[in-house]
């Protein structure tokens, strides 16, 4: 098609025929703006994370905490000599930090899958859950401790393992049973995703009738914590966490197009089921690797977008990154409380986002006239 | 030959819904699509837009084979403005107009140049470009109508297909937008397909009609050629009246009044507008 025989907007014709409008101004303004926020929040995060490491039963100074990170650097680390006891390393290094990094990961995984969720179904109230990726790895998990399957594989008990296929076997599921043919309807997905999911608890449960001494062990790990969380835990998220949230980036501009409705984002040119598909299946594997890691965190992938989005507006290409560093930043609060809060005992990190949730879902309410994403 | 559709059948749920459709459209005409609820109208423009495709037949879209190209190059091409827009999350007029870039554009770059310059002209020529910082879900249904056109023009189409839109507008909204699409498509060449509910307006502002009845073209050509009490009333099956307009000379499509009817009554109703009172029977008046 010859581009010169394109209709041209050159725009020097003045539109006089449409009366004049009311005020440009609106009625109110979008709180912040991206790019500041984003620095806002990556700052914050550090400041948090070297925070986060300093406290604990063994209270550790803050320079010392520096030097101690520094010192693994190449080039840098030789110039502080060793003058801290030996365990406050370890405590540092193979404590403290691999736990914090997690839940950083873990945070900023879930928010933005929730994210991707709630622009793919056009709804605020979505999470990373919403297809019963967490009934599906619960009742993987319970299985496992159920059954004594606590043995080592590659380093990694079976539990989280177990957790993460169950969660496969879930996503795998719900997509055959909501699909017609190569379409993937939302309305039955989330059908199937709620069905499959029941159907799971309700096995969950059964499993716990029938084997309640493990009860205790099991309803702790669904709540999820980051305690006794190291390295494996860490290396094995990370690859499903950055590709997630890589994957999910990548489809920023069709997600901003798909809130405007499928048909309108198909006539703008996106290939709606493809990205959907991919973007569902991608979304649920990240949050399932969080689960499989860390038990079932509530609220972050809920509270997280959904407030950002109210601050940054719709535009993915801001609220993805500012999700992932928000997501991060309030889950590795919430587990430093967990953890810091009723020493020695831990409180589960879900309790404490939860605890989030109720005065949330108040403000939501509070805000009734507001529609819409 | 802008725009060709040959044979096209299509069916909704096991129902046909187009019955063998031929149409040729010409670069830069205004056609409006009339006809009763249920005949294929919508439909007919979402075959257009590759939304439903046909069961058989194809369309042709500046030669190309429509069903060959990827949905991006298809809205380069086409762009479409639908009825109603559903409820938006919170975009601004100028961010919702930008989203019209998007099948230009490449996927890690920012907005070009290119991309504000033509997201400022979409703007400007709908008259939204004092509303640019404003919410779009603020907007009046006039407003966000015009905002919806501008998006559209951002796709720099070739096409511009319509569905009914200004069905829920008042008069003067209307007109604007009609007047707007007219000299898209004189002015600067661009072709527009709408459909349209009012045959009146459908007569004052586009080049050529198609009449749909059941799924098959019953008249196509100029609005006195489709804008016939015959045609109309084997489409719709109503008596109606077709005079010249007073100032346009094109078919104006009045309804008589069905039974006898005194100029006192109407007088007293309708208090003025009337050419004059409406007192002869449909029989013995017709048109041109």
């Amino acid at each position: 098609m010859n581009p010169e025989s394109r209709p041209q907007l050159d725009g020097k014709e003045k539109w006089h025929h449409f009366q004049k409008d009311d005020s440009a101004v609106s009625s109110r303004r979008r709180l912040v703006k991206g790019p500041p926020l984003l620095v806002f929040l990556a700052l914050s995060l550090v400041g948090a994370a070297l925070y986060a490491l300093t406290l604990g039963p063994a209270a550790i100074p803050v320079e010392e905490t520096v030097h101690i990170l520094l010192e693994r650097l190449p080039l840098v680390g030789r110039y502080w000599a060793q003058s801290w006891p030996t365990n406050h390393q370890v405590i540092i290094w193979d404590l403290r930090l691999p736990r914090v990094l997690l839940a950083i990961l873990v945070g900023s995984s879930l928010a933005v899958a929730g994210a991707a969720m709630q622009g793919l179904f056009r709804n605020p109230l979505a999470d990373p859950y919403i297809l019963g990726v967490s009934a599906r790895a619960a009742l993987g998990a319970s299985s496992a401790i159920v059954f004594k399957l606590n043995f080592q594989f590659f380093g990694l008990s079976t539990v989280p393992l177990a957790a993460f296929l169950g969660s496969l076997l879930a996503v795998f599921l719900v997509y055959q049973l909501g699909r017609t043919g190569t379409l993937l309807p939302v309305g039955t997905l989330l059908l199937a995703g709620v069905a499959v999911g029941s159907f799971f608890s309700a096995l969950t449960s059964l499993l716990l009738v029938f084997f309640s001494d493990d009860l205790h062990q099991v309803f702790f790990w669904l709540l999820g914590g980051f305690s006794g969380r190291g390295w494996t835990h860490f290396l094995m998220v990370l690859p499903y966490g950055l590709l997630g949230q890589g994957a999910i980036y990548y489809y920023s501009r069709e997600l901003n197009l798909t809130l405007l409705g499928e048909e309108t984002a198909l006539n703008l040119g996106v290939e709606v089921e493809k990205v959907r598909r991919q973007l569902l299946v991608v979304a649920s594997l990240t949050a399932a690797a969080s689960v499989a890691a860390s038990g079932i965190i509530g609220f972050v992938g809920l509270i997280v977008p959904h407030l950002l989005r109210l601050l940054v507006g719709p535009d993915h290409r801001f609220l993805l990154p500012a999700s992932a560093l928000g997501g991060g930043l309030f889950l590795l609060l919430a587990d430093t409380a967990a953890r810091t809060l009723i020493p020695p005992t831990e409180i589960p990190v879900g309790t404490i986002t939860a605890f989030f949730g109720a005065p949330f879902f108040l403000y939501l309410l509070r805000r009734r006239r507001y529609s819409g994403l | 030959m802008h725009l060709q559709i040959h044979g096209v059948v299509v069916s909704y749920q096991g129902k046909e819904v187009l019955k063998n459709l031929t149409l040729e459209v010409r670069r830069g005409d205004f056609l409006a699509i009339v006809g009763p609820n249920g005949s294929g109208k919508t439909t007919l423009l979402r075959t257009i837009s590759r939304v439903l495709p046909p069961e058989r037949g194809t369309v042709f879209l500046g030669g190309k084979d429509l069903a060959r190209l990827s949905q991006k190059e298809v809205a380069r091409h086409l762009g479409v403005v639908p009825q109603n827009q559903t409820a938006v999350p919170d975009f601004t007029v100028e961010e919702m107009v930008r989203l019209g870039r998007f099948p230009h554009q490449r996927r890690w770059q920012r907005e070009s140049r290119r991309d504000e310059e033509v997201v400022r002209a979409a703007l400007e020529v709908t008259g939204c470009l004092p509303l640019r910082e404003r919410f779009f879900n603020e907007l009046s249904g006039g407003e966000q109508q015009r905002v919806i056109i501008a998006r559209a023009l951002a796709q720099e189409p070739e096409l511009l297909l319509l569905d009914e839109p200004t069905s829920h507008l008042d008069i003067n909204y209307q007109q604007e937008i009609l007047e707007l699409l007219r000299d898209l498509s004189a002015r600067r060449g661009l072709t527009v397909i709408s459909v349209l509910h009012d045959l009146n307006l459908a007569s004052h502002f586009a080049d050529r009609l198609i009449m749909l009845g059941n799924g098959q073209i019953q008249a196509a050509g100029d609005p006195w050629a489709v804008l016939t009490p015959d045609n109309i009333r084997s489409v719709y099956q109503t008596e109606v009246l077709v005079v010249p307009h007073l100032l346009t000379g094109r078919p104006l499509v009045l309804l008589p009044p069905r039974g006898p009817v005194t100029s006192a009554e109407t007088a007293g109703k309708a208090g003025g507008g009337y050419a004059e009172p409406p007192a002869r029977r449909v029989a013995g008046l017709r048109g041109r």
